[in-house]
Formats: structure tokens, sequence, C-alpha cells
């Protein structure tokens, strides 16, 4: 693993260490851990016959005062071992026999139930992914602080009233004597997760169980979180269980790392040991698939080449270059949206104002922001599933802003998007071939029914699945290989222009990877444009040629891949580029 | 590459065979998929005329209890009025009419009469009339059936359609079909029941309409369509936004086909579970119907005129007839709602 080019990565941008690596855990935490985790299996019962087993064997210790993060991916178990420490699985769980989860000398698993529930929240608390959901939207925030004190530390209203406020100055929320009074709905995202820290660490837990507590969130949102977290864990002399699927973000804050995958523990040390020197074939991997802002091969490690030790693509990509005429010419676009403000009054919300942008033939257009910039609105109304409000898009001397829907038909064929969630924009009632076929049959493309399963099968294979897939239904295929079904779907109608609005984020890092690589084939294959949309700059970076950096509907800062990476110019960009979880690079 | 090759390749089971074979563990499905189908076996044949054709003729002394209760001997029963006991006299002499006995005997010979043998008791017992209970009960089971089947799809129908239009559209066609639910849903029940049953009965549709059960289907498929609309609208609204229908408006899908081949197939089990649940509703409605003489002709029989007649013979302490129509449409309903139960946890789209 060429650690040396995160450091030269950490040392360009300059970014001090946040926290102090802290190696200093003298011999006795480390012989008397805080939390033992002993054998741990875990399976659930799926029907009266079939038992899936989610934990096979793994064993790990979180020493007192220290952080120790969980990564793995999706079914990786992660978030089932951790939750078997508090015991909060769902009713078809069955523990192994010989699991044990020791907590001072006491195991857990054999607690009754009673003693589980004084435990939970006193002095183990856990922080979930989504705080919008954890919280109860018909309570103001200061009375969801305060219940927890007075049910565990038997607080009166005023002390607990006083406590809360102390809680809320804690986790940095402005203005903490007006916010107590706040419905969770009137928080952004970020201060709702840091109410559901304060109230986790309301009653001064030993251990803190963080399950993926940022990836709701925006990435300058994920900075503060993450700075908050380890503060605390300092101040306050926990211990913090962080999981994760992010080995970039996870390098920043823990001590120790334990890497996941398919219920077992494949590699754990110390978080430098991880990372400049991981002996586990998958944490290899994981730290390789992963596209970096300091390099962009021809081609993205995938977990099978490092398995099968097959060297790595160092062949540098460059950007294509501007051959002929703009495509696709935008300008002026907007969006707006009427909002009911009162009975006859309205307001207008911009999503997108005055956008302007050109596509070339075979470049990428890399559209980066966070959430609630008109980044996706952008690639809606590039496809007409949204309606422009006002601007032109020229595409061959036609204004596609100006098309009646059945005009706009003709031209749908052409400019493709493929959609986030994999998992959602496939019809669950088509079979593969029935989703390749139809789009064929409404624009004519194929001479017979034959020739169209033909040109299917075709492209089921180019895409890089098997032809016995066509029969199959989308349920029965991973994420990765969903998106790749919806790719083939694209192809089939031979775009020149493919959207991709947020195509890998819902992926796992090492699927991202092979579905990127296949984008890229296929833009060399086809001469393809695509329009790349994400709020993960390292693939933006990855992918595009050129960028537009977008922020409350506003086109900020626009330009080549590179120049605006190396010298951003905006403050938003800035900040943006600031907030990448750079993993132990940063740190060192 | 031909269709031949297509078929060669290996297909998964759709979803259909996977919700069939996720009910087939489903014991309470199974056993109430049993007992639905033996129903609509007996309603079939009852069509047929395989079964219950006689239902009108009087077979039975009337109230004729049922085998297990046995004969009745307390003269309530049989009104005959016993012989007075005596030695018999010969009275030729001097009745003047005894000369013409033979001539009568002569005459009455030249008729020939079947007396039909009245069973003194029937196996489910028999009516004020004789007739036999059992074959009321499958007749009627014949006539409430088909009324709730007949009712609950054509319910199903305009509710889907309208449901459709309202939900995937939204705007003008979606307030205007809104407005025509709250004027529906506005009127009382009953009262539009009657209203309908008015127009029907003695209106100038009466002549085509006004006869039969089928006025019964017009009038509950009319004023049961509301909860399957309001239904069906919640999910087509939930489902237009839905990545799969952009992924589909993407790729060039009309609204028809957006509409009715993306998004139908994947609502299809609130559909289907909102029709047996009509089913099971339009069978009570129905009796209900029956029972306020709103329901099925005089000379049709169905649950509902059943428990009407019962009402009567209660109070006599004839039972038999309240309780065989109770069982039958206990016993119908029970097995409709728990295979709907089980058929709305086989379907379930969400699929691991």
């Amino acid at each position: 693993m060429p650690s040396g080019c995160m450091q030269l990565n950490s040392q360009r941008h300059g970014l001090p260490r946040r926290f102090a690596p802290r190696n200093d855990l003298n011999q006795e935490q480390a012989m008397n851990p805080l939390i033992s985790v002993q054998d741990l299996h875990v399976s659930f019962r799926m029907s009266k016959t079939d038992t899936v087993e989610a934990v096979r064997g793994v064993s790990f210790d979180i020493p007192a005062n220290s952080t120790v993060a969980l990564v793995g991916e999706s079914g990786s178990g992660k978030s089932v071992s951790a939750m078997s420490i508090v015991r909060l699985l769902p009713e078809n769980a069955i523990l192994g026999q010989h699991s044990k989860v020791l907590y001072n000398g006491r195991d857990l698993l054999a607690a009754p139930l009673e003693d589980m529930r004084r435990l939970r929240g006193k002095d183990i608390s856990v922080v979930f992914q989504e705080p919008m959901s954890s919280l109860n939207p018909v309570f103001t925030v200061g009375e969801q602080i305060a219940e927890v004190l007075r049910i565990h530390l038997k607080l009166n209203s005023k002390q607990a009233l006083d406590r809360t406020l102390d809680l809320m100055t804690e986790v940095g929320i402005p203005n903490p004597k007006e916010r107590l009074k706040s419905y969770p709905h009137e928080l952004s995202g970020g201060q709702q997760q840091r109410v559901m820290i304060a109230m986790a660490i309301a009653c001064e837990p030993k251990l803190l169980i963080a399950d993926e507590p940022t990836t709701a969130l925006d990435v300058t949102v994920q900075r503060q979180i993450m700075d908050l977290l380890a503060g605390l864990q300092q101040r306050q002399k926990m211990s913090i269980l962080f999981i994760s699927h992010d080995l970039g973000l996870v390098g920043e804050i823990s001590d120790e790392v334990v890497v996941m995958r398919n219920g077992e523990v494949r590699e754990a040390g110390s978080v430098q040991r991880i990372f400049s020197a991981p002996t586990d074939a998958y944490t290899q991997a994981l730290l390789a698939c992963r596209p970096r802002l300091d390099s962009r091969p021809r081609r993205l490690a995938v977990i099978d080449d490092i398995v099968n030790k097959r060297p790595l693509c160092t062949e540098q990509r460059v950007a294509a270059p501007i051959t002929g005429a703009a495509l696709i010419e935008v300008k002026d676009l907007g969006k707006d949206y009427l909002l009911k403000s009162g009975l006859f009054k309205r307001s207008v919300f911009s999503a997108v104002k005055h956008a302007d942008f050109s596509l070339y033939k075979g470049r990428t257009l890399g559209v980066v922001g966070e959430s609630g910039s008109g980044k996706t609105t952008i690639g809606m109304m590039l496809t007409r599933l949204t309606e422009a409000s006002a601007g032109s898009i020229m595409f061959e001397g036609v204004d596609l802003a100006q098309l009646s829907a059945a005009q706009m038909r003709i031209y749908r064929s052409r400019i493709q998007i493929i959609f986030q969630n994999p998992y959602a924009s496939l019809n669950p009632r088509f079979t593969v071939g029935q989703i390749l076929i139809e789009p064929m049959r409404i624009h004519g493309i194929g001479k017979s029914e034959d020739d169209r399963a033909r040109l299917a099968l075709e492209l089921i294979e180019k895409v890089g699945l098997t032809r016995d897939d066509f029969g199959k239904y989308p349920h029965e295929f991973s994420g990765g290989q969903r998106q790749r079904i919806a790719i083939a779907r694209c192809l089939t109608m031979k775009p020149e222009i493919i959207v991709c609005d947020e195509s890998v984020s819902a992926l796992d890092v090492s699927v991202q990877a092979t579905v990127l690589n296949l984008l890229l084939d296929l833009q060399d294959e086809f001469g393809l444009t695509y329009v790349f949309i994400s709020h993960d700059l390292a693939v933006v970076k990855y992918m595009a040629d050129e960028i537009l950096v977008m922020s409350q509907g506003e086109v900020v800062e626009r330009g080549s891949a590179e120049e605006i990476y190396a010298r951003p110019q905006h403050p938003y960009t800035q900040q943006l580029l600031g907030a990448i979880p750079r993993g132990l690079a940063a740190a060192v | 590459m031909s269709t031949d090759l297509l078929q060669a390749l290996p297909r998964s089971p759709g979803v259909w065979a996977q919700a069939w074979t996720r009910l087939k563990n489903d014991r309470v499905g199974m056993v109430s998929l049993g007992v639905t189908l033996f129903f609509i076996v007996l309603v079939l044949l009852a069509q047929m005329g395989l079964v219950a054709k006689d239902w009108q003729k009087e077979v039975g002394t009337p109230f004729a209890p049922p085998h297990i209760v046995g004969k009745i001997v307390d003269g309530s029963q049989t009104a005959v009025i016993d012989a007075i006991a005596g030695p018999s006299v010969d009275m030729s002499d001097v009745d003047p009419l005894a000369p013409r006995y033979e001539e009568w005997k002569k005459r009455a010979a030249e008729f020939k009469a079947t007396i039909t043998q009245k069973s003194d008791t029937l196996p489910l017992g028999g009516d004020q009339l004789g007739r036999d209970v059992l074959s009321k009960v499958i007749k009627g089971a014949q006539v409430s059936i088909t009324v709730g089947l007949t009712a609950a799809l054509f319910a199903t129908l305009i509710g889907t359609i309208l449901g459709a239009l309202g939900g995937y559209f939204g705007g003008r066609i979606g307030d205007f079909l809104e407005w025509v639910y709250n004027v529906f849903t506005a009127i009382p029940y009953i009262l539009l029941v009657f209203a309908l049953a008015a127009v029907l009965k003695s209106g100038p549709l009466a002549g085509t309409l006004g006869s039969g059960a089928w006025t019964v289907v017009i009038i509950l498929s009319l004023v049961g369509w509301t909860g399957i609309y309001r239904l069906v609208r919640s999910e087509y609204m939930k489902h237009r936004s839905r990545e799969y229908v952009r992924a589909a408006e993407a790729i060039g899908a009309s609204h028809a086909s957006r509409m009715f081949t993306h998004i139908l197939p994947n609502i299809s089990h609130v559909v289907l579970v909102q029709l047996s649940l009509h089913v099971v509703g339009f069978i009570k409605a129905e009796v209900i119907l029956s029972f306020l003489g709103l329901g099925v002709p005089i000379d049709m029989v169905s649950w509902g005129t059943m428990l009407s007649e019962a009402q009567t013979e209660l109070v006599q302490g004839k039972w038999w007839q309240l309780v065989a129509a109770t069982v039958f449409m206990a016993t119908f309903v029970t097995a409709f709602a728990l295979l709907t139960d089980a058929l709305r946890d086989a379907l379930d789209p969400k699929l691991r």
C-alpha cells in the first residue's frame, strides 16, 4: 500500500492532526479492557427451518478511554456485533452458547433483562445513524434530553433542565436556551445528531456506541460531528465503539480498528498498523478501492485484483480533450418551486438559479454539492423528468426545455439517467429481460422480439452479468449487480449522454470501484458523455474532467477537475475539500 | 439466437409462484383455502342445477326438525286428529248415500294421485312450509356468494381505475375525483342504499335491471368502491414518484404503460386483499339488505332471506333455519377472511 502517497496528500493540504495519537494506553488498561467480546455468534431465524448466521465467532476488546472502530461493508455483521453488547437485537436473533460479552468481568449476555435496561443509556449508550427518526417529533429536544436524566439519574425537573442546558452547550448547539424549546424538525440534521449525542452522554457513560453516526449527514457536517465525538471522548474519558463503512473516516478518530467481513474479523490492530501495513488482502483492498484525490489511475483496483495479487494499474488517466462543438449548451437554467405560506400568500423557493454549462462528447461533467444544493434538480431538468422554469437546454439546435412531452419522447432515448438507489429504480415485478426489452420496444429498436432479446443478452454480458440472469428478478441481485442492470437498460437505447445521479453512492466501497471501472470502459467504447452528480468529492474527482461546485442552488465554482482540487477559489469549495476524510494521512 | 434458445435460459419463479410457495407453508391459509374452494364448488354445482334444485319442494312436514333432534311427538308437528275409539257399526241400512259408495270408488280409481311421503325429520330440519333447510342454505349460498363476489369485483374495478387516475395524475383530475368521493361518502350508507334501491326497483330502469339479484350487485358496487379508491389512490401517489417509475418515464414509457404495466403489478397485492375483504363485507351487506327487504326477490333464497324468516320462527322455538344459515355464513366468511390474511402475507412484495 502506498501510504507515502497519503502523507504527500496531507502535506499538500497542510492539514494538522486534529487529535494527537494516543499510544499511551498503559499496560493495565490493555490487560483489563472495559468490554471484552469473546467468540460472539449471532444467527437469525428466518423461518421454522432456516437460520442465517450473521456473526461467526467474533472477538475483540474495547480498552477503557479509547476509540475502537468496527469497519466493514453492508452485511459484514458490524452493527449486529455492536448491538449484541447492549442486547438490542431483533427478536429472531439467536446468540451462540459460548459467546460472552464481559463488562467489568460480568457476562452481559447472561445478565437479566432488568439489569440490561438499567445499564443501557447509563453505562453504555448508543447513537444511531438516522437522527431524524431517532428523535420523537412531538416532544421538544429539551424534554427528550431531560427525560433521560430524570429516568437514570433521578433528577428533579429543575436540576434536569440545568443539566440539559449544560449538555446542549457541551455538544455545541448554538443558542442552547432557545433551542431547548425547539422541536426536532426545526433543527438541521447535524444539530439533530448533536441532540442524540447529548442524550447519549447525559449519564456520562463508560462506552458510547456510535452506529454510522455521520452516514446520513453532509461532509462538512460530518467533519463537525467527528470533531465533537473526538473531543467528547477525551473530555469525558469514555470509550467509543465507532461503527463505519468508511475506512478513511475511521482513521481519523480511532485508536484500534477491527475490520469485519461476512460476520468474521478479518484483521484487527492499532490504527497505525492497519493503515501502514495491512496484512489481510481484504483490508488492503478496502484501502486501495477508494478513488484518491492525488492519483487518477486508468482503472481502480478491485478486491479480486488484490486477492489474486495482480499488479495495480498505475497508468494515469488524462482528462478527455474537448473535441468539436458542445453537445449540449445550458444557459441560465433555473427551477423555482411555489410554496404556500399562507391562505393566499405564495413564496418562491429556487432550487436552481442561473446555471450555465456545456457538455462535450466523451467528457464527464462532475456536479458536486451537499444535500439541497440543487445538483439532482439539474440532472432531472436535463432529462426532462422535472420541468425547468427558466433558461434553455440547447441540443442540436433544439431547446429541450421548450419541447412538449410528446416531442420530447424522440430525445428521451438519447439522454438517459442512472439513479442513486439500485433497489428502487428497477421494477420489482419485471425480469431483467423485460426491463431491457421494454425501452427497445418503445423506441422501435430491433426488428423483432428475437432481435431485441439478442441485443438484451449482448448487453447483459457487456455489463458483466451472465446469460442466465435474463430470466431473473431484481431482488435476486446485489446492489452492484442491480446498478449494472440499470446501466444496461440505459445502453439499450444507445444514448449519447448519461446522467449519473449519485449512481454509486448507495454501493459498498469495493463494489463502487467495479461500477466506476465499468462506466469508464463504456465511455471509452461508446464515446459517452457523462454528467456525474455526487456528494462524494473523491469519486467526482476520479470521474470528472470538468466540475461544477453547487451550493444552495447556485454554481459557486466551475473549472477543470484538477484546477478545482488543486486551487479551490471559492470559500465553500475550500470548506468542502477540507472536510473529506483522509484516513490516517490527515492525522500524521 | 432464436426464441427457443431464450426459453432454454433459466427463468426465476415469478411473484405469483413465490406467493403460492409461501401460501403452501401457511397451515391456516391452506385450510381456509380448502373451505373456500369447497363453497365455490358448491355454488357452481348449485348454479348448474346439480344440487339443491328442488329447494322449493315441500318435502317435509312443516317445521320438520333436524335428524339429530328426532321427531317431536308433542302433537304440535302434525295436526292430525285421532279417530275416536269404539267398535265399528254397520250403518248401511240407515245411510242414504251407501248405494253410491261403489260408484264413487270406481270413479276415484280413474284418477291417480301421488302422495309425497312427507318426512317427519330432515337433515337440517324444515321451514314453515316443510322445505328442506339444507337445500335452502345451499341455494342461499349460491345467491349470497355470487352477489358478494360480483359486487366486490365491480367495486374493485371502479375503485382501482378511479384511484389510479386520481393518484397518478393528481391535480384537477385528482380534485374532481376527490369531490365525487366526498359526495358519495357524505351520504349515510343506508340512505344511499335505499335511494339506489328505489331508483333501480321502481324507476325507468326497473324493467331491465329491477329483477333478480342484479339490483343488489349494482347497489353494492356503486356504494362500496370508495374505500378501495382511497387506498389505491394513496398507493399510486406513493409509487408515481418512485425511482422505477421515473426510470420508466426516462425511457419514454407512456402514462398508460406506467400506470398499468409498471405500477399496477406492484400494488396488486393491495387490490387483491381489498377485493377479498369486500367479498366478505358484501356478503354481509347482502344479508342485511335482504333482511330489510331490499335484497333479492321473494322467489329466490339467500342467507339474508333465511335469517329474515328465522326471526319469527325463533319465537316458536324453531331454531334450525337460523342455525343453518348462520353456521354456513360464518364458516364461509371466516374462512375467506383468514384466506385474505394469508394472501396478504404471501403476496407481500418485500421479497428477500
